[in-house]
């Protein structure tokens, strides 16, 4: 072959051109410096300061939860310190009636679209009653089965479609979340159909302890959408900013019915995977905790707010002092929820209960009423 | 002699196969580095190196088709579904393919693999994590579904199944992993896949049980005792296939029989048991041969999986009902 046909048929030079593309869009840096003036969002002051109490109360949240779970309170639970920005502020680009397809560690972004935060801790604690979202909340309950939550996004999406409401749907996994079948396949149905529907995967670099190189051999995850024929990006994760942008942009996009885009916010879980015996230090060093420390969604935040004049100590302090008697509010009344019977499970099977659950129920509810 | 956990004649099994035979492969989410999300897999990449165990992307289907093509290139897979929960990603691989394959090849290719995973309720998980789905497996012909309930029954099963030239299910108890510690010799040794084990031996009533809930059958026959009956309690460890013989026997010589799942009712294995009863012993048997087991919802949220369960006094009750009948 002489080299011009080598030239027309270079595959990997094809797929370097691609990969080369994914750069990461930043608008804020680590340092709380503006490095894309461009890019920065029109949003008023009284939004900015908003996103930044989101983001803080969710750190407290985060705190409370962990301290709940370890003394047996609270449950199931999945830290979110490090993802406050990727979950909030990809959450603050949302209009109400959009939906939230949740990963379990979703749920700051479920609480702030709308399911009571007592609601949150009953569905840490195993109780159905959490998963109850109060009507006109276009939410569902937190996806178990990694992936499952992207198929049914591109369902969501081409049902708004049909029914031809400016809304979208958005749904939320991770790192390892994107080798599923599932993924591929919500993303690709989207596509065809044109549905309204955004993807997010959150890279936190790891799935439980299996790091991000595993996966998969694409450079990014951002370029998966490219075979799908969405637009597709690649987002500092930890910069409020330009995960807003990146979302709202696909919001735009979207609702302009030119279909569904897939975003990689780059960021990082500090805690354990879970509560659940998770022991971080068996994969991770310090060295990447400690680097991706240096670039907390929060602390930059804070310098570009306080620069502005927006932000000080004191509506800090406010927005914690207001978490924490939020949080106790609603432990209290989780804790009040009567306990969840078998009876009660047994008459959320079906619409009429066939003889055997019927012939259970007479059963349980004797061993219950003792 | 060592004092072993399940957890640990767990791991002890796979490493005297990965030692033994260089076509065993261990692989699955988190089993490298990580040991496996219970540590099932722990020290075994350290030992083995990552050509024999390592981690997967996370995706089951992928995890099922690897499998397949590995046995088809003349390796010997075990690899992990992180819980069996999850198996419904990996249905196709699983039913659709490995079962089918030596069926579907006139006997030319076999899948000699062992999908090793936790399953079983009462550790208070998320959803999808605690579900019995052993009937499910139990009814797609091509496999053989092992569960067992000791350490000791644990290490000599899994290496079987990994000898074993066709595909198994080997399910391992979340509750089990680490309640019951017993001597487990430290060489390698086999307990043959289909055979069922006499855990305690009776005279008025057998109890078939596998799983946790032989240990809530043994502690029911205990309580009898006291009240004067003697009860014979058979784990099944293999529930599929079956073995008739043993069950056959028991109920031959108690001529009263109860069947024990953690499952729930419909459609199980329980149901296939007392079906073999019915046809092969009708003669034999004083009082219909009852179940015990979970009611027909979906696996409980954990809040109410306590009183959700099957315990020993659910059994107790049930046996008594067979033995005044
Ligand atoms: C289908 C399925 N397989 C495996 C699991 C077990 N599991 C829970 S979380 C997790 C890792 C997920 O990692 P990632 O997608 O990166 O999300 P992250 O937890 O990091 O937010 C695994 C393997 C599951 N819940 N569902
Ligand atoms: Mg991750």
């Amino acid at each position: 072959m002489g080299e011009k046909n080598l030239k027309q048929f270079d595959p990997a030079a094809t797929l370097a051109s691609i990969e080369n593309n994914f750069e990461m869009f930043q608008i804020l840096n680590e340092e709380g410096k503006v490095v894309n003036e461009e890019a920065i969002p029109n949003l008023s002051d009284e939004e900015l300061i908003e996103l930044m109490s989101r983001m803080v109360y969710t750190r407290i949240l985060d705190q409370r939860s962990i301290s709940l779970n370890r003394q047996g309170r609270l449950g199931f639970y999945a830290p979110t310190a490090g993802q406050e920005a990727s979950q909030l502020a990809s959450h603050f680009a949302l209009e109400k009636n959009d939906w939230i397809l949740p990963g379990y560690r979703d749920v700051p972004q479920i609480v702030y679209h709308g399911l009571p935060l007592w609601k949150a801790f009953l569905f840490s604690r195993g109780h159905f009653v959490g998963n109850q979202v109060p009507e006109g909340v276009n939410v569902l309950p937190p996806q178990i089965i990694i992936g499952a939550q992207f198929v049914q996004a591109a369902g969501v999406a081409l049902g708004i479609k049909k029914r031809g409401t400016a809304d979208v749907a958005i749904t939320y996994t991770g790192d390892g979340g994107s080798s599923q079948g599932d993924f591929y396949e919500g993303i690709n149905f989207a596509g065809a159909f044109k549905a309204p529907a955004i993807f997010i995967v959150q890279n936190n670099q790891f799935a439980i302890s299996t790091p991000r190189e595993v996966q998969t051999a694409a450079k990014t995850i951002a370029q998966k959408g490219i075979a799908a024929g969405i637009p597709s990006v690649l987002v500092d994760g930890m910069d409020p900013l330009a995960v807003y942008v990146a979302t709202k942009d696909a919001r735009d996009r979207a609702v302009r019915g030119e279909g569904p885009s897939l975003i990689e916010t780059m960021c990082y879980r500090y805690g354990p995977h879970t509560m659940s015996g998770d022991d971080p230090t068996r994969y991770r060093t310090s060295d990447i905790d400690n680097e991706w420390a240096a670039k907390d969604p929060i602390v930059r935040f804070r310098i570009y707010l306080e620069g502005k004049g927006l932000w000080n100590e004191q509506k800090e302090t406010e927005v914690i002092e207001r978490a924490k008697e939020e949080i106790k509010a609603a432990i209290k009344k989780a804790d009040e929820t009567p306990k969840q019977k078998v009876t009660d499970l047994i008459s959320n099977m079906y619409e009429e209960k066939p003889f055997n659950l019927q012939e259970q129920y007479e059963v349980f509810e004797a061993k219950e009423s003792k | 002699m060592a004092q072993m956990t399940m957890i640990q004649a767990i791991t002890d099994a796979l490493r005297c196969e990965l030692r033994d035979d260089e076509n065993v492969l261990v692989f699955g989410e988190d089993v490298g580095v990580n040991g496996g999300v219970f540590r099932a897999t722990e020290g075994l990449q350290k030992e083995f190196g990552v050509d024999r165990v390592f981690d997967t992307p996370l995706a089951e289907s992928g995890i099922g088709g690897l499998a397949v093509g590995l046995s088809l290139t003349g390796y010997r897979s075990v690899p992990e579904i992180q819980f069996f929960g999850f198996v419904y990603e990996v249905m196709d691989s699983i039913s659709g393919q490995l079962a089918r394959y030596r069926y579907r090849t006139g006997n030319t290719f076999n899948m000699p693999v062992t999908i090793r995973s936790p399953f079983g309720g009462g550790v208070h998980t998320p959803e999808m994590h605690s579900d019995s789905l052993e009937g499910l497996m139990a009814q797609q012909p091509g496999l053989k579904v092992v569960i067992p309930s000791t350490p000791y029954d644990a290490k000599g099963l899994l290496i079987s199944s990994i000898r074993d030239n066709d595909p198994v299910i080997f399910l391992e108890h979340l509750k089990l992993y680490r309640s019951v510690k017993e001597e487990v010799p430290e060489e390698s040794y086999t307990i043959p896949l289909g055979k069922a084990d006499v855990k305690r031996e009776g005279k008025d009533l057998s109890i078939f049980a596998y799983g946790l809930m032989v240990h809530e059958s043994l502690k029911a026959a205990q309580e009898l005792e006291k009240e004067g009956y003697s009860v014979e309690v058979v784990d099944l460890r293999t529930v599929q296939p079956l073995d008739i013989e043993t069950i056959i026997a028991s109920v031959e010589k108690t001529n009263r029989a109860i069947v024990v799942q953690e499952a729930q009712k419909q459609a199980g294995i329980a149901a296939n048991v007392v079906a073999e009863i019915t046809e092969r012993a009708i003669l034999s048997l004083e009082a219909p041969v009852l179940r015990v087991a979970a009611p027909d919802t979906i696996y409980p949220f954990p809040q109410a999986e306590n009183i959700w369960l099957p315990n020993y006094k659910d059994i107790l009750e049930t046996a008594k009902k067979v033995l005044t009948f």
